[in-house]
Formats: structure tokens, sequence, C-alpha cells
């Protein structure tokens, strides 16, 4: 298991070389490695920093001139201190509680106690995970639509000619025209006095859903339609009953395109996110943008920035870890995954 | 059991095409017995490989049926295991999991946990394949991925073993090799089977039977030609056995001058004009299917 862990890993093109380094393998080469894998990238966005230093401070908007990037390192920092911040008093609130319920059993054992929750405002990085959260529950669910039936598309010609024109209908739909149709039906079906999820996060969730199902679905049927038609004939010979089918020949050979479908539905997710928050007003990273630009105060175009740019990274590390779940899945060793 | 193990009883298929019909096979009839060993050999597209699909079930016969052990053959089946042209075998599983998947869906409830495992060990020893039992299809080379793809066809148990030019893919000492490692198993098992070839040699080194066929479309059986060289064969003794090139000789002449398919063509290229066409002509079958 473990070797098995290892060898997928070692996949893992940048993380080969601190692995050879790490074992103590000819260790000038390996950081030669290291250093052709991550220094020029670095030296590529240390040249980007410098030109957006020198063009920001040329443009004067309403809210002061556009920050560079030492004023939005400025607004980082002051997010993460809010954080911190905001995370103290909710501790302190907790400790002050504890201390009101345990003085009240001290004096009368049988009293009931109280508890009630911090509700302060979400900070930047309760945001980012607010975000995180719901683009995984618009992205399952989409996985999990789309993955059944690209199957049943890939398998039968009939459901394929019935499904394709939906697929080509729905697939270039925009977040923001869904989001209106999902908030009407969201409020319409979704009734209940004591909600699971606030309606926010479930009509974000399902425009994600809408969006990013298309790649997953289109290359689950392209994965599976390309079935060789001798693995087919095998399974045949062998008599194998459908399910037995999907589960040992289908689900596995087109498990390298899924993946790749999967990786580009979280990544179209992760965009489309961010506009559905902005309107639906689920407290993440798009809410954080929205509520910025209205707020207008000379940070805001800092912090937005921020924004920007936590989005961007986050997106690029959802990438890179489905790209390394993508080559550990593929069977098809040959074929470059990048 | 009856001496008519297998028959092969006047079958014609035709497969719709743009021109309308086309019949690729016109009243092949052909009784097969118990443990034979028949080949299959004729120009490429004269239906070889359509008349092995039908045996397999994979292909359904316009007139005329396949009876085997007195049941009429209507659907694919692990009683008659094929072994295909190019493996076949599952690229993400190792060889051992791919005898296993077989064995598991045909000896469902028949066999214990330990006795499928000792099973599919043997059958990948008998096809020399024990030491590469953990490998991928992608860590081992083309002939012992044709090994395990006999291996899985032998762990069938199979009453007939089906083989779609078995050794084409594959270079000519490998293919002496598994023909070797083939006659070896056929020694013991003493299976039924039917290949299919290109290969005269191949046929006549391994062959009770020669079944000859006449070049599409309607192609039908030519001739048929039995191999009464006395078993075990080998190889090297052959090479200056008269009867046995004169046997060479006569499936020679069958193939290149009652139905050459092309009169001026040596026999290398007449070998690969068939494999190209092979190749066109399954399409066209898989299309028609």
């Amino acid at each position: 298991m473990m070797a098995r862990v290892a060898q997928s890993l070692k996949n893992i093109e940048w993380i080969a070389p601190w692995m050879r380094l790490f074992k103590g393998e000819n260790p000038k080469e390996q950081l030669n490695a290291i250093i052709r894998g991550i220094g020029v990238p670095v030296l590529a966005f240390v040249v980007f920093l410098w030109i957006w230093d020198a063009s920001a401070s040329r443009v004067e908007t309403s809210l002061g001139t556009v920050p560079g990037p030492s004023q939005v390192w400025h607004q980082a920092q002051g997010l993460w201190d809010e954080h911190v911040a905001e995370r103290e008093k909710a501790d302190a609130f907790y400790l002050r509680q504890e201390e009101r319920n345990a003085k009240k059993l001290a004096k009368n054992p049988d009293a009931e106690t109280k508890w009630r929750d911090y509700h302060g405002r979400p900070t930047y990085i309760d945001q980012i995970f607010t975000s995180l959260y719901t683009v995984f529950a618009g992205f399952v669910l989409a996985v999990a639509i789309a993955v059944p039936i690209g199957i049943l598309c890939g398998l039968s010609p009939t459901m394929y000619t019935a499904i394709n024109p939906l697929i080509q209908i729905f697939k270039p739909v925009s977040p923001l025209a869904w989001l209106p149709i999902v908030t009407m039906v969201v409020s319409a079906v979704y009734v209940s006095d004591d909600p699971l999820f606030e309606k926010s996060f479930v009509n974000s969730a399902i425009t994600v859903t809408l969006c990013c199902m298309w790649p997953t679905l289109v290359n689950t049927i392209v994965g599976v339609s390309g079935l060789d038609k001798d693995l087919i004939n095998v399974s045949q010979v062998l008599r194998l009953p459908w399910f037995t089918k999907v589960r040992k020949v289908v689900l596995p050979f087109a498990v390298p395109m899924i993946f790749t479908g999967m990786r580009l539905s979280l990544g179209v997710g992760w965009m489309v996110l961010i506009a559905a928050e902005m309107l639906a007003q689920n407290p993440g990273l798009g809410k954080f943008v929205w509520d910025e630009f209205q707020n207008g105060s000379s940070n805001s175009l800092g912090r937005i920035m921020v924004a920007v740019l936590t989005i961007g990274f986050i997106g690029f590390i959802l990438d890179r870890i489905m790209l390394s779940v993508q080559k550990a899945v593929s069977w098809d060793k040959s074929s470059v995954v990048r | 059991m009856s001496a008519e193990h297998l028959i092969i009883d006047h079958i014609s298929i035709e497969f719709d095409s743009p021109k309308g019909k086309f019949k690729a096979l016109d009243n092949v009839n052909l009784k097969i017995r118990r443990g034979e060993f028949v080949s299959l050999i004729g120009h490429s597209g004269c239906g070889k490989s359509t008349v092995l699909n039908i045996v397999a079930g994979l292909l359904q016969s316009t007139e005329g049926g396949v009876v085997l052990e007195g049941k009429e053959v209507n659907e694919p089946g692990p009683e008659r295991a094929v072994v295909f042209q190019n493996h076949s075998l599952l690229p993400w599983l190792t060889a051992y999991e791919n005898v296993e998947l077989a064995v598991k869906q045909v000896f469902k409830g028949r066999k214990s946990r330990k006795e499928m495992r000792e099973w599919i060990e043997h059958n990948l020893r008998l096809v020399h394949m024990e030491h590469a039992m953990y490998k991928k299809p992608s860590e081992i080379s083309g002939g012992m991925k044709q090994r395990v793809g006999i291996a899985r066809a032998l762990a069938m148990e199979p009453t007939v073993l089906l083989m779609d030019e078995p050794f084409g893919a594959l270079d000519a000492l490998t293919r002496s090799h598994l023909q070797d490692s083939l006659m070896e198993i056929q020694r013991d098992l003493k299976n039924t089977v039917i290949m299919i070839t290109h290969d005269v040699d191949e046929a006549v080194l391994l062959s009770d039977r020669i079944v000859m066929m006449t070049n599409g479309p309607a192609a039908t059986i030519g001739e048929v030609l039995d191999v009464d060289l006395p078993r075990p064969r080998y190889r090297l003794e052959l090479a200056d056995d008269v009867h046995y090139n004169h046997l060479r000789a006569e499936v020679l002449r069958f193939l290149h001058e009652r139905h050459s398919k092309t009169d001026v063509q040596s026999n290398s290229e007449v070998k690969q004009a068939a494999k190209t066409e092979e190749k066109k002509g399954a399409g066209a079958d898989r299309k028609a299917a």
C-alpha cells in the first residue's frame, strides 16, 4: 500500500525531485531540477509584479490610484489581522460563556445552562472556506449527475442522440442567466422551518452544478463511447452482467477521460461560483468582492485585488490537485497529462 | 459423445452495405471432432474472421447455424473462449487480474477463493507467465501479452478454443516460441481448437486439418487438407521432412495458384497486403455488426 502511494506520488512531477533529494539520490541533479521547476516561474512572477507596480500608480480612479503590489500586500495583512482579531473575540466570548455556566452549575448543579453560538461578522478567511465548501458541494453534485448520464449516453447511441441536443443548448448558458431561475425554484421548493443549508448556499451551489456539469458529462460520453470493440467482445464472451461490465470494464476504461472532465468542471465551477455568490449573496468570496465594491472606501480596490489574487491562487491549487489525481488514476501511463 | 463435436452447418451471412446486401460467406459447412486442431487459412477478406465470430456468437449467421455438443450457438459464451489477435487484455489490470476476471465470472459459486487462485496461477504457469503475474500489459512484451490472453481463454475451460490470428502481430521468433508453447499445451489439454492464420507454416505445423477458404465475396470452403504428420512435431526436424514440405506446397498452391488474389505478388507482399486489408475488413465487419 505504502509503495503504491509512493509510486503515485512519484508520478506527480513537482514532487518527484524532492522525493529523490530526500532519499539522497544524486542531490546536485535534483537541485538543478528543482531550480528549473521553481526558479524560472518565480523569476517570471517577479517581472509581473514589477510591471504591475509601474503601471498601477498611473491610473487614477474615484477611489484613488489603482493599488500596486505593496498596497495589496498591506490589505492582505489587514484582512488577516481582522481575522485573528475576530477569532480572539469569539474565543473570549466562549470563555466568558463557559465561566458563566460553570459558576451557575457550582451554585446549583441542576441549573439549566444556556449555550449560544458566536455570531460575528464572517472574516475574509471564513469567506474563503464558505466559497470552497460551496464549490465542492456544487461540483460533487455535478459529478454525481454527469458521470451516470455520461455512461448511459456513451453506451447507448439512442440515449446519446436524445441527450446531445440538450447538452449543446444548455452548455453555453451563463451562470448569471441560471441564477434567477434557480433562486425562484429553490425558494418555491426548498421550504423548511429548520433548513439544513442556507438558501443562498443552495442557490450558489446549484448554479455551480448547472454550469460545471457539462465538461464532465461530455468527457464521460467521449471516454465511454471510445471503448475498445475488443474489450466489448471480451465482456460478451465472458457474459458479464451489465452492471459488472460497467464497473469492471467501462468505468475503468473511461476513468482518465472522466477525470479530465472533472478537472475542467472544477475550474469552470470555481469561476462561476464567484459570479453566483455576488448575486446570491452567499457569504463567500463573491459576496466579499461585491460588498467591497459597494463599500467604496479607499481600501476597497486593494481588498478586491487581494480577492482576485486569492481566487486565482485557489483556482490554481485546485487545478494542481485535480491534475495530480488525474495522473494517479490514469492507467495509460504513456499519455502525457498536463 | 458423438464424433461430431462442433458442427458449422451451412452458414451464410449477409451484411447491409451502402450498395445493398453484401454476401460475405456462402454455405460454409464443416464438422469438427473433439480435440481436433483446425486452421482456417485464406486470403484476407475471405471471411475467416467472420466464420470464427459466428462460432463465437459475436455475429449471427443469416442462414444456417452452429451446433456445439448438440446445442445451437446464438450468443457469445465462455465455453467458446476467444483469443483475440491484439490480446485484448484490460490495460488497467495485471496479468493475474485479467485472468481472474474471467475465472471469477466462469467459476462463480463453483470454486472456492483458494481454488480460483490456484486455477489462475496454474493457467499462467501453463503459458510460462508465472514470473510476470503481477505486471500490467503495458509492462510486458507483445508475446507475453498474447500468452496472458491465451491463459485467460484456457482458464475459462472452454469446450472450443477460438483463436483469431493469435500470433499475427508478433515477430517471427516470438511467434515460433508461442507456437511451441501452444503445441505443448495442446498435447496435455487436447482442446478443440479453431485457429485463423495467414501463415502457411504455422497452419501445417499446428493443425490436424487445414481448411482453405476461397476468396470473397460469397466465400466458402475451397478445400480441406488432412495433416497426418505424427505428433509431437518439431519444427527443425520437419524443415527437411518431405511430407511436411509436400503439405506446405499443397496449401501454397491452393492460395497462390487456384485462388490467388493478384497474379504478380510475392509471398511477403501478399502477407503485407493481407494485413492492411484485414484491418479494413475487420472495420467493415464491426460496422455491419
